[in-house]
């Protein structure tokens, strides 16, 4: 059985689907068999940001409404072999979603796959809900600023009585946090709330600081999970997350300002 | 509503229940020249104290209750030392009559311990209060635990946006960020106390600080308690 891992983050806008990308990416590339299946419908954007958007031809709600086939309606991914993607409906809204459709499809993905990644919707309506729901671990995607911190906060709330493990009493999802666009520099002058804070607000482990990168918005224009980037501090900073989250214990990095050499600040260096 | 319907309207009583200091007064025996006698030389001690005294006349104790009690005779008594009987204490029947033939109220007999100790003391009846709650993860944003007719104990962080209800007392051993209201029924004794306080609003039986004046307080961040004083919200450090 596949673990179904969620992520959300109830605020939109904070990397729920750049994360998505680059975690599903990342366990394939580690030889994990994976789908990453997008729960935002009526705003489908996953199939973008992995580049397959020229290759959806069924959806998610056309497996439900029983139109298609869940075969056909994978998408492999051109890159990896072990990685496919279930797009979300751009036609429909959140109401084409039901529970026992979404059970269905996620059970029989979850027969196929090693892991099944939830990319879910901003806010804490049927969308979001739906994604969650038979999740059994959850990354709660949050940006360093007190909003995010607080929408975090409802939603890990959320996790832990709303989904089917809270109400068939079984253990509660393991949650995981993961910070994005975080700026040391940003820290340091007071601008921006800092890892310790974060932590100590939302009291879970945190599984991953992505650092604000020109690197991201590149990625995602350009269609190629950020993780595939090596050369970047974000895509490093992914590959770390996947690796603590098969259960690896690595230090975090790219927490610290990092100090211009002369040269750079001579010469402009890369920003 | 016009103006005079308004005042037509507007009551003109209130009921409240009042707890009275009164002197009784027990009659062990009715010997009317003796009982004459006797007021004579307590009011002579003390002149003001018994002078217009409303008192109840308690009869339900005599050690002579075999022998009928000539009512109207033992108020004449009274009467000439300027004594106002205000109700009768009793218990026998005929008693309980006599003294309604003359609009006398009567009281129940006092339920001091000279009643037959014979009857079985029930058993405690149950003080309504339950086991404490007991809450061990964190209390998210737009959570909301109430601990009915108990105290609420949270082992976690409480996190902005959540709220904790007790009709008890309330302790928190994490930060309290969120909202945290003690003795919601009304409970004045009850009290909060958290490791950590940083709450939005504390509030006791129904008054209640908000996080703008929690902050200018010494102990805004460190260990609290918070209870009601004189109905004044009092915040200590532990």
């Amino acid at each position: 059985m596949a673990k179904i891992l969620v992520v959300t983050s109830g605020k939109g806008g904070v990397g729920k689907t750049t994360t998505s990308a680059a975690i599903g990416t990342g366990l394939a590339l580690r030889g994990h068999k994976t789908v990453i299946v997008d729960f935002d419908v009526g705003l489908r954007n996953l199939d973008l940001i992995m580049g397959c958007e020229r290759r959806v031809v069924y959806d998610f709600v056309n497996v439900i409404n029983g139109d298609a086939s869940l075969n056909q309606a994978l998408i492999k991914d051109k890159r990896l072999e072990n990685l496919y993607i279930l797009a979300a409906s751009q036609t429909r809204d959140k109401d084409a979603l039901t529970l026992e459709g979404v059970e269905k499809v996620i059970n029989e993905l979850a027969e196929q796959f090693d892991y099944v990644i939830c990319d879910s919707p901003a806010g804490i309506e049927k969308g979001a809900h739906l994604a969650m729901y038979l999740a059994d671990e959850a990354i709660v995607v949050t940006n360093p600023e007190v909003s995010s911190v607080r929408d975090s906060d409802r939603m890990l709330g959320l996790l832990s009585s709303k989904s089917k493990r809270a109400e068939d009493g079984r253990e509660p999802i393991t949650e995981h946090l993961l910070l994005t666009r975080y700026s040391a520099e940003r820290v340091e002058k007071g601008e921006m709330l800092s890892v310790n804070d974060v932590e100590d607000i939302l009291s879970i482990k945190m599984i991953g600081v992505i650092p604000e990168s020109q690197a991201v918005l590149k990625a995602s224009n350009q269609g190629v999970p950020v993780i595939l980037d090596e050369e970047s501090d974000a895509g490093q900073a992914y590959s770390d997350a996947v690796e603590r989250l098969l259960g690896k214990d690595i230090p975090h990095r790219f927490l610290e300002v990092q100090k211009k050499s002369f040269f750079q600040r001579m010469f402009g260096g890369k920003e | 509503m016009d103006q005079t319907d308004f005042l037509e309207h507007a009551p003109v009583f209130q009921i409240k229940g009042s707890m009275v200091t009164l002197t009784t007064l027990e009659l062990i025996s009715h010997q009317l020249e003796q009982l004459d006698q006797q007021l004579t030389d307590r009011i002579a001690q003390a002149p003001n104290f018994f002078n217009e005294t409303p008192i109840i006349l308690a009869i339900d104790k005599r050690q002579d209750p075999a022998t009928a009690l000539d009512l109207p005779a033992v108020l004449n008594v009274f009467k000439k030392h300027q004594l106002h009987i205000m109700a009768l204490r009793a218990e026998r029947e005929h008693d309980i009559q006599a003294a309604q033939a003359i609009n006398l109220p009567v009281l129940p007999p006092s339920m001091a311990k000279e009643r037959p100790a014979a009857s079985p003391k029930a058993p405690a009846a149950p003080t309504g209060l339950l086991p404490a709650k007991i809450i061990h993860s964190p209390v998210r944003s737009g959570q909301q635990i109430y601990a009915k007719n108990s105290d609420l104990i949270v082992l976690a962080a409480v996190s902005a946006g959540a709220e904790l209800l007790a009709d008890g007392h309330i302790h928190v051993y994490g930060p309290l960020r969120g909202r945290a209201l003690a003795g919601v029924n009304g409970n004045e004794q009850a009290r909060i106390f958290c490791q950590q306080l940083g709450a939005e609003l504390v509030s006791i039986a129904g008054q209640y600080k908000i996080a703008e004046d929690l902050r200018r307080i010494p102990t805004w961040g460190a260990a609290s308690q918070i209870y009601l004083q004189d109905q004044q919200m009092v915040i200590q450090a532990m």
